[in-house]
């Protein structure tokens, strides 16, 4: 079979017999002190400077009034993250929600012209938002759609990825898809020119509550 | 060097229109990642580095047990290893398994490894459509060529090589604006996963604790191509294993800023198995496909098998005085560039071009901008003195072998060597303060070929020797 055959080619060019490596290189992870107010400041600057909006919402209130204007009646579908139901954002007019079929799913994304979610974490450092999918939060909502709006609770925000490591050593313990979202689709295969909106969303929301 | 590769390299080069796209874009590349690594931004940017090539270089001294790792968290996650020595087991497998599942169409996400493999090509010939989505590599299908560049596989095309392309493959009206041309690419590839029955992509890295790829994309068509369909087939080199989910704190922040200066890219996606019990989408099914294809045989050189840490960042490639020359497609093989010239020789065999490890200068830029360290220009001699032996024992280098013995005959006997340069510098003509050829007989192959590409300076008037032995008196 091809696997003993690769496996013993590996064991042979290393000269090894199999058995426990000697322990790999202590993991590097450094996190840095930053306030919470700090961070806010710091997501909301990088994600505008990949040309993302931000609103930072007094109260969930604020949030759900902004993605009312944002939406403005058209068609969206939210997943199904308890806060946005309990924000009263699932329930806007235009909103469709409550997806649990995969087919459905996927014609209501392939048609919708904005996907709301909320998020698991967000990165102060890098702009990031992180989204493990599960029966609460589909991928497809921040993919297909042409506009992504996704909201984050503001002690869900992060100083960067060693603090996102650190706290889930082992991401795919909580879900078998864990994705890190940094602005907007975008490309610059064509004569390193950027463009914003290939395949996934050209324009990304992300409202701190 | 074979007549191949010096044909091409010699297109490039009196090329003008394509010496200006290459040396345009990669100037652009060298740029955005100048400004991702300088210290006020990435204070340990070095130390970073440092730390990936030790954790890369235990993962590859260690790797069947990485290997055997990944495949028992792979398969508790509910997914499938497939072991595969050459890209026709990993044929045979995607034909079996289509026909299995009945599937026609397979959308692709950008994978230098199903590139090395020509994974589109073995399975179109079986009825299956594969179509690639990621832009660049989408343009470069429609034109039937092999990627220009490890990142950006389309770097030599411009907007109006796409207006043309797009215009015969697709048969849309002529368009010259770069966002409307990614638009028609969008609405076409939107329809190409809605259908499609598989989505096949690479992996930028194997995680062995989480049993998980990670993969790094800027469009979403990764995303697209690994959620959309109800199969999803990851194919991957058995050298992008790290150990631990952690040590992705190290490697994301090289990865992104070295390619295209972004501190991360637009998505990571971190997956592991199809969808689980009560998820909404995502795969049903999930494979992952560890290739060998020659990657055993460079392991078995502890000099040389640092190759294998490459994260195929494409920043070599961009800093590459040569690169920056000959362009992408003069290379042999589907890897291009300073990482091309040290893993082409390992994979294809030595003698597979043996102008290649020469065709270097060996400035040592791409060792410079490695985010693991990969000392490529050290690799670059090794391969040179392989083809050398290589070449003896073929008995192909009678001339050159002879004309070294002589070289280091006269090198030996200091009068004689006096003489002969002497009498060299009377020969040669020169009318501008360097050499251009030698006289009648002696300028003949190799050495009117090597005179006619270089500025080789007439030696000075009194030489160094001459020049001693007055000071001494």
């Amino acid at each position: 079979m091809s696997r003993e055959a690769i496996l013993q080619r590996v064991r042979t060019a290393l000269g090894r017999t199999g058995g426990a490596p000697p322990p790999p290189p202590a993991v590097r992870i450094r996190i840095p002190e930053v306030a919470v107010d700090d961070r806010i400041a710091s997501l909301r600057a990088k994600v505008e400077a990949l040309a993302g909006k931000t609103l930072l919402a007094g109260s969930p209130a604020e949030a759900r009034e902004y993605v009312a204007n944002v939406i403005a009646a058209r068609t969206a579908v939210a997943s199904n993250a308890p806060v946005l139901a309990e924000w009263g954002i699932a329930a806007l007019p235009g909103v469709s929600t409550g997806f649990y079929d995969r087919e459905e799913l996927r014609v209501a994304c392939a048609a919708a012209d904005f996907g709301i979610t909320a998020a698991d974490y967000a990165l102060a450092d890098t702009g990031t938002l992180v989204m493990f999918s599960s029966q609460e939060e589909a991928r497809l909502i921040s993919l297909l759609p042409p506009v992504h709006l996704a909201l984050v609770p503001r002690e869900r925000i992060l100083t960067g990825l060693d603090e996102l490591l650190t706290l889930h050593p082992q991401p795919m313990d909580r879900s078998c898809s864990m994705v890190l979202i940094t602005g907007p689709s975008r490309t610059a295969d064509i004569e390193q020119i950027l463009v914003r909106g290939v395949h996934g969303p050209g324009e990304i929301h992300v409202v701190v509550v | 060097m074979s007549a191949a590769f010096d044909q091409k390299i010699h297109e490039t080069v009196t090329d003008p229109r394509l010496q200006l796209a290459i040396y345009t874009a990669t100037g652009r590349l060298i740029e955005k990642r100048r400004g991702a690594v300088d210290d006020a931004v990435l204070p340990d940017y070095q130390e970073l580095r440092t730390q990936a090539n030790a954790v890369k270089q235990h993962t590859i001294e260690n790797l069947d047990f990485y290997l055997e790792q990944l495949e028992e968290n792979v398969t508790a996650h509910g997914g499938k290893v497939v072991w595969c020595q050459d890209g026709a087991e990993v044929a045979d497998f995607i034909l079996k398994l289509a026909k299995e599942r009945q599937a026609h169409l397979i959308v692709k996400s950008k994978s230098m490894t199903t590139e090395e493999i020509d994974l589109n090509e073995r399975v179109e010939k079986h009825g299956l459509e594969s179509v690639e989505t990621d832009l660049g590599e989408y343009i470069l299908q429609l034109a039937h060529e092999r990627p220009y560049h490890i990142v950006a596989p389309a770097l030599h095309k411009t907007r109006y090589d796409v207006a043309d392309i797009f215009e015969r493959t697709l048969g849309v009206e002529r368009e010259e604006v770069i966002e409307k041309q990614t638009k028609i690419a969008r609405s076409v590839l939107r329809q190409k996963f809605l259908a499609a029955d598989i989505g096949i992509s690479g992996a930028n890295f194997l995680v062995a604790d989480s049993g998980a790829i990670v993969l790094v994309e800027n469009e979403g068509n990764a995303r697209l191509s690994t959620t959309a369909p109800k199969i999803h087939i990851a194919v991957a080199g058995i050298e992008k294993l790290i150990p631990r989910a952690q040590d992705l704190a190290v490697f994301l922040k090289l990865l992104g800023r070295s390619a295209t200066g972004q501190p991360l890219t637009v998505y990571t996606s971190m997956l592991s198995g199809p969808r689980r019990e009560g998820e909404i989408d995502g795969p049903d099914e999930f494979y992952l496909v560890l290739l060998d294809n020659g990657r055993t045989k460079v392991l078995a050189d502890e000099e040389k098998r640092q190759a294998l840490y490459c994260i195929r960042c494409g920043a070599c490639l961009n800093h590459c005085p040569v690169y920056r020359k000959i362009g992408g497609h003069s290379f042999p093989w589907v890897y291009s560039g300073p990482i091309g010239a040290i893993i082409t020789p390992q994979f294809m065999g030595t003698l597979h071009e043996p102008g290649l490890p020469f065709a270097s200068s060996l400035c040592g830029a791409c060792a410079e901008v490695c985010p693991v360290k990969i000392d490529i220009p050290q690799i670059l001699l090794d391969l040179r003195a392989d083809i050398k032996e290589a070449e003896t024992k073929q008995g192909t280098n009678r001339w050159e072998r002879l004309a070294f013995r002589m070289w280091s005959w006269v090198m030996r006997r200091p009068k004689l060597y006096e003489m002969a340069s002497m009498m060299a510098a009377s020969l040669a003509p020169s009318n501008d303060g360097y050499i251009r050829n030698l006289p009648g007989p002696m300028n003949v192959g190799p050495v009117a070929g090597w005179l006619s590409q270089r500025d080789l300076p007439v030696p000075a008037a009194r030489s160094f020797r001459q020049q001693w032995r007055r000071r001494r008196r």
